[in-house]
């Protein structure tokens, strides 16, 4: 682990030109059991990194996306596009994931649409897209997935891991599914189980989709007619829960578009009709409904008490080793605060080091990707004791 | 906790008084714990296992920085997460006097801790009672260095008073620390007319179980 963090004073940079790798685990005969039953294999696994391997292989932080997110995390595939990764600003040279001291992976997850198998992958078997034949995937499914990409890497111990919102479940599984591969771990706007009323808002985006006729029962792929309208209108809906009551009054008030009087008509007058809209169209053009369908489904699923705890979370976080950060936002009502501290509550019980901010934001849920200075700060303070403390036993 | 300058300027000398008074090896919870000095010079010294309680945003950063595991919270909400006796210690280093119901959190502290450890400035210094006496003026000195518009300290009191509310609820003293001087000096320990010439009290207290 070459220190170069604290050498000159180079502003953060970018990591550059980065292209998106894959990788094919579980082959045949040895497929992958997933929980729901079945089994799953060759499993391709689109992936990036950032940054090199030290030859100890111990500086490796697993970075985990979200919902509709991908492995493309900093950096862009060509010089001329408009935007970098999705978490660019925390991913670079002398940035939070300082790139000159760490290894950074992110991975598409299993069920995706983003270069990992999924709904919309080519079942070798028949030779047509999966569909509704796509097995149910779930968080610890995802887990699993990573974990066999990470041996065929060659790498065993994960020097952190980071995730927000699904991410950070991912992030929740591996530590208690692989306690001893992971040192360190951020949960960020996360939580150990989805509440009824998130579980509601997934199965409305659900219903828009399979409601529409163009959905074909899943088996859209080869038709010219995709489900848009639906896959577009369970974005506006899942966007109005990543967004605050403050945020969007804000951001939009009750101001009209390109109007001064209401025109008495069903058509978008508000601003906040036309950004939703805009929302929605937009994210048909770069999502697949199916696997839409897959993730919420594996989010409602998830659930840490139950799976590892008998129902009890104090229970589950017996097994944790890592030293794990829990990290909220005031304003996020998809999964709000308290909902963090019930899994401090539970870590603490067992005496595990484990440590809780609730940065104030009113951003909403999606303040895990826009408030990024106080977030860059609580990270880099995190990753920084413990790359010092651990450089410290080394010498 | 509130009064980061307090933190700063006169409580390192505190931590000479409390680092001894703490057993090696035990589970200490740092309410207010501000920065982590405390934290961070008991686990380095007696290898504790410890916990920090603070509000502010900045605090716990650098709380996060120094490695130690802290909790953004309000300590007026009181330690309902924390079980009975779940610590061997629970400190309020300075910080009783800024909170809404101290003694509600010091009966938290009692039920959470095996030991509680209480330390404030005390308001039956001389330099207090000069002050208001004699000037006619809201008590300014090293260990109240705030005005009256700004300060963050709503339930002052007096070493005196702590005895007594001890008294009043079977709460076992089981040592008492008059202090009086400040940081860089350091404070010595006062003998007699504790509550005229200490300007800080340390408690350590218990209840019967």
């Amino acid at each position: 682990m070459a220190d170069e963090k604290k050498a000159g004073n180079e502003t953060p940079g970018s990591v550059g030109i980065v292209s998106t790798q894959t990788i094919t685990v579980a082959h045949p005969p040895d497929v992958l059991q997933l929980e729901c039953g079945r089994s799953l294999g060759p499993i391709t696994v689109a992936y990036e990194t950032y940054g090199a391997l030290s030859a100890k292989r111990d500086n490796t932080i697993l970075i985990q996306h979200a919902w509709t997110g991908d492995a493309h995390v900093a950096g862009r595939h060509h010089p001329d596009d408009a935007k970098p990764g999705w978490w660019d600003i925390m991913v670079g040279p002398g940035k939070a994931f300082d790139t000159n001291r760490y290894y950074v992976i992110c991975m598409n997850v299993i069920g995706g649409c983003k270069g990992t198998t999924g709904p919309s992958s080519i079942n070798p078997a028949t030779g047509k897209p999966y569909g509704l034949t796509f097995p149910m995937v779930t968080i610890a499914d995802m887990v699993k997935v990573q974990k066999l990409v990470l041996e065929k890497m060659g790498i065993t111990q994960l020097f952190s891991m980071a995730g927000g919102s699904m991410g950070g479940m991912q992030v929740l599984e591996w530590i208690l599914r692989y306690p001893e591969s992971v040192r360190s771990a951020m949960i960020i706007a996360s939580t150990s189980r989805l509440s009824p009323q998130s579980i509601g808002f997934n199965e409305v985006g659900r219903h828009a989709i399979i409601s529409d006729p163009n959905w074909q029962n899943g088996d859209y792929y080869q038709s010219d007619k995709r489900p848009e309208t639906g896959l577009a209108i369970a974005r506006m809906i899942g966007h109005i829960t990543f967004l605050s009551e403050e945020s969007m009054n804000q951001k939009f008030g009750r101001r009209l578009q390109n109007q001064a009087e209401y025109s008495y008509l069903f058509t978008r007058e508000f601003e906040v009709e036309s950004y939703l809209h805009a929302q929605g169209s937009r994210f048909v053009k770069r999502f697949d409904a199916n696997t839409y369908l897959y993730i919420t489904k594996a989010m409602d699923y998830f659930n840490a008490a139950a799976d590892w705890g008998e129902g009890s979370l104090e229970k589950a976080c017996r097994r944790i080793l890592a030293k794990t950060l829990v990290v909220s936002f005031t304003s996020d009502w998809l999964f709000p605060s308290n909902q963090s501290r019930e899994l401090v509550k539970a870590l603490r019980q067992n005496n595990k080091d484990v440590s809780y901010i609730e940065i104030k934001s009113s951003y909403g849920h999606d303040a895990f990707l826009l408030e990024t200075q106080t977030l860059t700060r609580v990270m880099d303070s995190f990753l920084d004791n413990l790359y010092e403390s651990v450089m410290d036993h080394a010498e | 906790m509130l009064n980061n300058r307090l933190h700063e300027n006169i409580l390192v000398s505190d931590y000479d008084r409390i680092a001894p008074l703490i057993s090696e090896g035990s589970r200490v919870l740092d309410l207010g714990c501000g920065h982590g000095e405390l934290l961070e010079r008991l686990t380095r010294e007696r290898h504790i296992h410890g916990m920090g309680v603070e509000i502010d945003e900045d605090a716990v950063i650098e709380c996060i920085h120094k490695g130690l595991s802290v909790f953004q919270g309000d300590l007026d909400e009181g330690l309902s997460d924390y079980g009975d006796a779940s610590y061997d210690y629970v400190i309020l280093n300075h910080t009783l006097q800024v909170i809404r119901r101290p003694d509600f959190v010091v009966e938290e502290m009692l039920r959470v801790g095996k030991k509680a450890i209480v330390s404030f400035p005390n308001f039956g210094h001389w330099k207090v009672r000069w002050q208001l006496l004699v000037q006619g003026n809201m008590p300014h000195t090293d260990k109240l260095p705030f005005y009256w518009f700004n300060t963050p300290n709503i339930h002052l009191l007096t070493i005196r008073d702590f005895v007594d509310f001890c008294r009043a609820r079977s709460i076992k003293v089981l040592n008492e620390l008059d202090l009086a001087g400040s940081y860089p000096a350091g404070t010595r320990l006062i003998h007699w007319g504790a509550n005229w010439r200490a300007d800080e009290g340390l408690f350590v207290i218990s209840r019967a179980r």
